[in-house]
């Protein structure tokens, strides 16, 4: 496309009206692209959950197990004004949210100081490594149960197993990043007479930001699954009580309806952990893929 | 960019306008392999290099030029043999020193500014001295106006004025420079080649500077140093008596003791290639 204006400003010695055109054709161009992916994006909804409200309701697939849109809708409207049978929808998704929130926040700290230790330490990596990766291959769900058998039925269980899902996220992904620091600028710093707590500060540490960060988006959603399967196994309030308490009464238009506010949860959380990313790491190069879509 | 006495704010190392003196002698340098086995990278190597001298490495791959470069810094230390830079024996981190390597160094997160700033802040610089002193020397460089980019937003040669600056800015007494311009195309190369000569020159300090570039070497340095390949040893040293200030780098490479002295050392060196290479290609 560059070749033809080069060309035709040679030929025709105006090389304003050209350049301006391509602009304007190449602004066309992305506007139409942009307004066909959503056209795209709102048809597959429509055909989604139409197609399921559509199935449901002729019977082809039992909305006593499944559900129906219609009746989800309805769930949901009724949890938020008549609430359920442990207090309001706010109340329980408050525990729910502060479950994860804590739990999100003990196992980012936990897992950010022990992955730069490690990674750091190249003797203490040797000796604890294959005992976090046993700890890492067991299903660590099931420590919920235990969990709750020691701590009983409140908030705390359930921080503590949202922290341990977390953890092992953030572990790994700090961990990773202590190790792709680039040799040749800790040299550099330490030559310039940079003790070790500053070469942790300056150089260590900023390296791996990038890669805790990308780890965060992951370890929030397990966060959220942390606090709901341990609500599951036992909890005087929260959302997944109301779940497991729908699961008893057959009632799975008031499960899907939790889902669906969990979801917009944990899309609001993401928004903020994209907004710190953006903050955190804004001498990053752009994404190339952002400048092809033109 | 002539150097007019700018007042400049009082840099950290009170007396260091004086490059050191570098004697290497006997330095042997073994390496444990993960298997339990030592690998002998440098073998009772002997270089010195005068205060303010600028001194090139040259040898084949893996000869051990960087692990030189290493104990000279202090980074590593010796196995055998010792480095003495000031008539000090170097244990730890030598004083005044100051690295470049092939890949620029630079912090990815930090504006230029920042970068250059890095030195004289982990002296214990106040910012405000700091900032003010690398404002000048990014001026220095030529980059008055990028202060705030990051380095990803340069282009390979801006990056190696601010490793530059960020190098020289602690004034330091000896500059380590390991293949700085290796990755360099042939024009900028040879820009940043005539900018670094300036840059010495009004500083002084003791360089020793590895590379591959035989032109580079000879055109640049007092003292061109030959290494054998692995383990390597010293196996000529060659002074350099072109005169000083040596001008435009391109330019001197086409006279006639140039490429007398050049063609000399590559008589030298010749051998060393050969045998590195058909060891490497044995190997493979």
């Amino acid at each position: 496309m560059t070749t033809l204006t080069h060309s035709e400003t040679r030929k025709g010695e105006k090389p304003v009206e050209p350049e301006s055109a391509a602009k304007n054709a190449g602004r066309i161009k992305a506007r139409r692209r942009s307004a066909s992916i959503w056209i795209g994006r709102i048809v597959l909804a429509v055909a989604v959950v139409g197609g399921w409200q559509w199935f449901t309701t002729e019977g082809w697939v039992d909305k006593f197990f499944f559900g129906q849109p219609s009746e989800i809708w309805d769930s949901l409207v009724k949890l938020f004004t008549e609430g359920t049978a442990f207090g309001t929808i706010w109340e329980n998704l408050g525990v729910t949210a502060q479950e994860a929130f804590f739990g999100f926040l003990l196992g980012t700290f936990v897992g950010v100081i022990l992955g730069i230790l490690l990674g750091s330490n190249k003797y203490l990596s040797a000796v604890v490594g294959p005992y976090i990766r046993i700890v890492n291959s067991i299903p660590r769900i099931v420590l919920g149960s235990i969990f709750i058998v020691a701590f009983g039925l409140g908030v705390f269980p359930k921080i503590l197993l949202a922290a341990v899902l977390v953890f092992f996220v953030v572990f790994f992904n700090a961990f990773q990043g202590v190790r792709e620091v680039d040799q040749n600028l800790v040299a550099n710093v330490r030559v310039l007479g940079a003790s070790p707590y500053q070469v942790a500060m300056h150089v260590t540490i900023p390296s791996a930001m990038t890669w805790i960060i990308a780890s965060l988006h992951t370890a929030f959603g397990f966060a959220i699954i942390g606090a709901l399967v341990a609500e599951v196994l036992g909890a005087q309030k929260g959302i997944g009580l109301i779940i497991s308490q729908a699961q008893g009464t057959f009632d799975p238009n008031t499960v899907f309806a939790c889902m669906v506010i969990i979801a917009v949860v944990t899309l609001f959380a993401e928004s903020l952990i994209n907004l710190l990313e953006h903050r955190l790491l804004k001498w990053r190069p752009p994404n190339r893929s952002e400048a092809q879509a033109i | 960019m002539n150097s007019t006495p700018t007042p400049r704010p009082p840099g950290p190392p009170p007396k260091a306008a004086e490059g050191a003196r570098i004697e290497v002698s006997g330095l042997t340098k073994r390496y444990l392999t993960p298997k339990g086995e030592t690998f002998t990278a440098i073998r009772d190597v002997s270089v010195t290099v005068e205060a303010g001298q600028f001194c090139s490495i040259v040898g084949p791959t893996g000869c051990g030029k960087s692990t030189t470069l290493a104990q000279v810094s202090g980074l590593e230390t010796p196995s055998a043999g010792s480095v003495k830079v000031g008539g000090n024996l170097v244990e730890g981190i030598t004083n005044g020193v100051s690295y470049m390597f092939q890949a620029d160094a630079l912090f990815p997160w930090k504006s230029v500014l920042g970068n250059v700033m890095m030195g004289p802040i982990l002296l214990g610089t106040p910012k405000r001295q700091a900032t003010d002193l690398a404002r000048d020397w990014l001026r220095r460089v030529g980059l008055a106006g990028f202060e705030d980019r990051f380095p990803h937003q340069l282009s390979g040669g801006m990056r190696k004025r601010v490793a530059m600056a960020a190098a020289l800015i602690n004034n330091p007494r000896i500059l380590l420079m390991d293949e700085p311009f290796g990755a360099l195309d042939v024009q900028t190369k040879a820009i940043m080649q005539n900018e670094l000569l300036k840059l010495w020159e009004e500083l002084r300090p003791s360089v020793l500077f590895i590379t591959h570039d035989l032109d580079e070497a000879v055109a640049l340095s007092d003292r061109v140093v030959i290494m054998t390949s692995s383990p390597g040893s010293v196996k000529d040293v060659f002074d350099i008596d072109l005169p000083r200030p040596r001008g435009n780098v391109q330019e001197i490479r086409h006279e006639e003791r140039f490429l007398e002295l050049q063609g000399r050392i590559w008589e030298s060196l010749k051998d060393e290639v050969t045998r590195a290479y058909a060891v490497s290609a044995g190997a493979a």
